[in-house]
């Protein structure tokens, strides 16, 4: 039996300075959002030739007067992502952009992918994105308020809560880019740690109607490493999985599995270390449970 | 939990053997019927256009209020109400009318069988709201009553985008409403979206009006550009004839100028007006304008009576076919913008199908090794059930017509990493019972019994999640809510069922080999 209790209270600051840090950066520096929340045009563009390479590419887009032009190359050799922020983007820049790049760098070209979203669009997008992880996050809430008791509820929620902001956090500082996928990827994180939690939490409130003697201390403990194994394999293969996915997977789907990889590790971490000790805080014990049972019956 | 009735176990054969054959026919390439469904690949893997366009209904409110002053106007005239000051500014139509007649103002307008302002009684509300200050009367359209512009609108011009993309001839295009004032056109293995997007973006109003000399023409008159936009020319607001008459619009070639023209044909009506004005205007120039600017304005020579024409400008065969088309195809109601556009090409779609299928393989190898180092026949067992729930889910896209986009594949990837959660949990939870109980079946049997709430509670969480995303997502993330929701209800049923059955048959086998699992 591994003792993780007895890193409840060193656990607990080192995740009480990790979500102060990312609200500071999130606050401070702010997310890096991708032209789904900020508007703008994605370009994906293959050259045939090996004379072109993001120096020529950015020389030549500076000339178009098209505002902040953001040119890197993107997964091969050959192919490059162009964003541009230009707000007022009409709706022929694009083939405006082609005319120009055949007569600076000729034909050798093609647009493998191209995404142009209005600032009314993007604006919309960026809500609903909000109000999803918050609907998914009350939803959450409610469910387990239904199942539980108030205490794991608020346990889970804050642990829930903790993942987000963390995942978010990291972004932030990586400077990664924050798109539609991201955000389809921060609620299975918050279905993921959930689901984590909720099984240790299955098994706290078990235990609790087993053994009146032990302390909750120590209660959560022994539920933790009656657990482990399967939080353990579990995690293993989700992150297998996305692991294969961020490799091989393709360059859109980088943004997505690393976010999900972050979420994993975090909701892994803090099913045990934010979930566990709340319930310690709001001292849960058998009463709690029999209490609440009886109310609902 | 162990026990299965034969009649239960024919079914689950049934169920499996069904879902394998479905999910199968995605890989062959037979004409056989049964074989029929396919998944549908998203655009973001097969390549397309996905278009947003957002009508301008600002023109349409504006001609609905000037419509109402003129019969407004009439109205009052004919029943001798005097007025002063009749205007229409800041989309509201005002008018002064004398204090004493306020009343009866405001039974004409408010009335629930008034004429001007009809009354909508599933909304409860009349078409305008009236606001009356002393003698001052302000017309403003209603909440209802722009919803009704609006919608009737976007009706007629989501068939007129229906008519263009279809004329182009794309393969199986899907148009969708959106909203009230949106529409939604995705254009699956269109790689470049510039023709439809060009076509689009044209309301394609046509009329026939004479070209004047002099400002105090009877209809009024106005000066519009020529398409060169250099040359202009005051042109009468009188319209001869407009784009609802045409019957037929073709490019052609006229042989005599060597030009490109489009030649129309009208209908019956037209032809006569179009006859009686080519006959008294003989020696005139007649304009041709679309959307507020001249095309050509030839001089009449002869009298057009046989309700065919030609259209000239300085045309290539190109703009010629896409007016001919815009013509045949009518007028939108009101402009189109695009605001958003994401288009695929068919190389980078075909490449993400190839990295999704190399991820899954690789990701489900992965996890087939691990579960068989982890838990050896068991993990056997998990392992046919992760095989079998691929199937099933993918039987159950192909069934249900579901698009697979890229999150989509993902989705599937992490069902499979999610899927042994399940069985996991169950074997966990059977090891700890074995520590205590020395029959395998009681504890194989307990173990299933008393993990079930902990597997109900955990799925039903991811669940949640995806319901969200599917109601709150747009396009490829939607995809990837479906395959994740899917993939919950098909692990659960692999695990209870297909999982649950091979482990009762080898426990049963087994029963008194110690350390089973």
């Amino acid at each position: 039996m591994i003792n993780f209790n007895k890193f409840y209270k060193s656990f607990s600051i080192v995740s009480t300075l990790l979500v102060a840090i990312s609200i500071i950066l999130l606050s401070f520096k702010g997310l890096n959002f991708g032209i789904d929340f900020k508007g703008g045009t994605l370009i994906e563009l293959r050259t045939q030739d090996n004379q072109t390479n993001v120096a020529t590419l950015r020389g030549v887009f500076s000339k178009m007067n098209l505002g902040d032009v953001n040119i890197k190359k993107f997964g091969q050799d050959s192919d490059y992502l162009i964003k541009i922020e230009k707000k007022d983007t009409s709706s022929n820049i694009i083939e405006l952009i082609k005319e120009d790049l055949t007569n600076s760098i000729g034909e050798n070209f093609t647009f493998r992918r191209v995404e142009n979203v209005g600032p009314k669009v993007s604006s919309e997008l960026l809500k609903s994105g909000i109000t999803a992880i918050l609907l998914s996050l009350a939803a959450m809430l409610f469910y387990i308020w239904i199942r539980f008791e108030w205490q794991f509820s608020l346990g889970a929620i804050i642990a829930l809560f903790h993942d987000v902001l963390i995942t978010l956090g990291l972004f932030s500082l990586l400077n990664l880019e924050i798109n539609l996928s991201i955000v389809a990827a921060v609620l299975t994180i918050v279905g993921y740690s959930m689901n984590d939690t909720v099984v240790i939490f299955d098994r706290v409130r078990e235990n609790l109607r087993k053994y009146s003697d032990i302390k909750i201390f120590d209660l959560t403990n022994k539920s933790i490493n009656e657990t482990l194994s399967r939080t353990l394999i579990t995690s293993i293969t989700t992150l297998l999985a996305l692991v294969s996915i961020y490799l091989f997977g393709g360059e859109i789907l980088k943004g997505f599995s690393l976010a999900m990889i972050f979420g994993v590790i975090f909701g892994t971490y803090s099913s045990i270390y934010i979930a566990n000790p709340i319930l310690v805080k709001l001292r849960v014990s058998q009463k709690t449970i029999i209490k609440e049972e009886a109310e609902k019956n | 939990m162990l026990y299965f009735s034969k009649l239960r176990i024919i079914i689950i054969s049934i169920i499996t053997i069904f879902f394998l054959f479905i999910s199968l026919s995605n890989f062959l390439n037979t004409e056989d019927k049964f074989f029929s469904n396919k998944i549908n690949l998203g655009l973001d893997l097969q390549g397309g256009s996905y278009l947003l366009l957002e009508i301008d209904n600002d023109p349409v409110e504006l001609q609905k209020l000037q419509n109402t002053a003129t019969d407004i106007r009439n109205f009052l005239n004919k029943e001798n109400i005097k007025f002063i000051d009749l205007r229409i500014s800041n989309k509201s139509i005002i008018f002064n009318v004398d204090p004493t007649l306020k009343e009866k103002i405001e039974s004409f307008f408010m009335d629930k069988d008034s004429e001007i302002n009809p009354y909508y009684p599933q909304y409860k509300s009349h078409q305008f709201d009236l606001i009356s200050s002393n003698n001052e009367f302000q017309l403003k359209l209603s909440d209802y009553g722009l919803v009704e512009i609006k919608t009737s609108s976007q009706d007629q011009a989501i068939e007129i985008v229906r008519r263009r993309v279809d004329e182009v001839g794309t393969n199986e295009p899907n148009i969708l409403k959106r909203g009230n004032d949106r529409i939604l056109v995705e254009l699956p293995g269109l790689d470049d979206p510039m023709r439809i997007k060009s076509l689009l973006g044209k309301t394609a109003n046509l009329s026939f009006r004479f070209i004047t000399q002099n400002d105090n023409d009877t209809f009024g008159a106005e000066i519009l550009k020529y398409d060169d936009e250099i040359n202009e020319a005051l042109v009468s607001k009188r319209i001869i004839l407009s784009g609802e008459n045409l019957l037929d619009a073709q490019p052609n070639m006229n042989t005599q100028t060597n030009e490109t023209v489009v030649s129309f044909k009208l209908d019956r009506v037209g032809a006569k007006r179009f006859g009686k004005a080519t006959t008294e205007g003989i020696g005139k120039q007649l304009a041709i304008v679309l959307d507020g600017k001249i095309v050509s304005a030839p001089v009449i020579r002869d009298a057009i009576v046989s309700g065919s024409g030609q259209i000239s400008g300085n045309f290539t065969f190109q703009s010629a076919t896409d007016l001919a088309l815009l013509l045949r195809s009518g007028a939108l109601p009101a402009p189109l913008n695009i605001i958003e556009e994401r288009t695929v090409g068919p190389d980078l779609g075909q490449d993400s199908i190839n990295a999704g299928i190399i991820s899954l393989c690789i990701g489900f190898a992965l996890v087939i090794i691990f579960m068989i180092y982890k838990y050896k026949v068991f993990g056997f067992i998990a392992n046919i059930t992760l095989i079998v729930n691929l199937f099933f889910l993918i039987g159950i896209l192909t069934l249900f017509g579901a698009t697979l986009t890229l999150p989509g594949i993902a989705g599937i990837i992490l069902t499979v990493g999610m899927a042994v959660d399940a069985n996991v949990l169950i074997f966990e939870r059977i090891k700890e019972e074995l520590r205590e109980e020395k029959n395998n079946i009681i504890a194989f049997d307990s173990g299933y019994v008393k993990s079930k709430t902990a597997i109900i509670d955990a799925n039903v969480t991811t669940l949640i999640a995806a319901i969200i995303l599917f109601f709150m997502g747009s396009g490829p993330v939607k995809g990837f809510s479906v395959t994740l929701a899917v993939g919950i209800f098909t692990t659960l049923f692999s695990v209870y069922f297909i999982a649950r059955l091979l482990t009762s048959f080898y426990v049963v086998k087994n029963k008194e080999k110690p350390k089973l699992i």
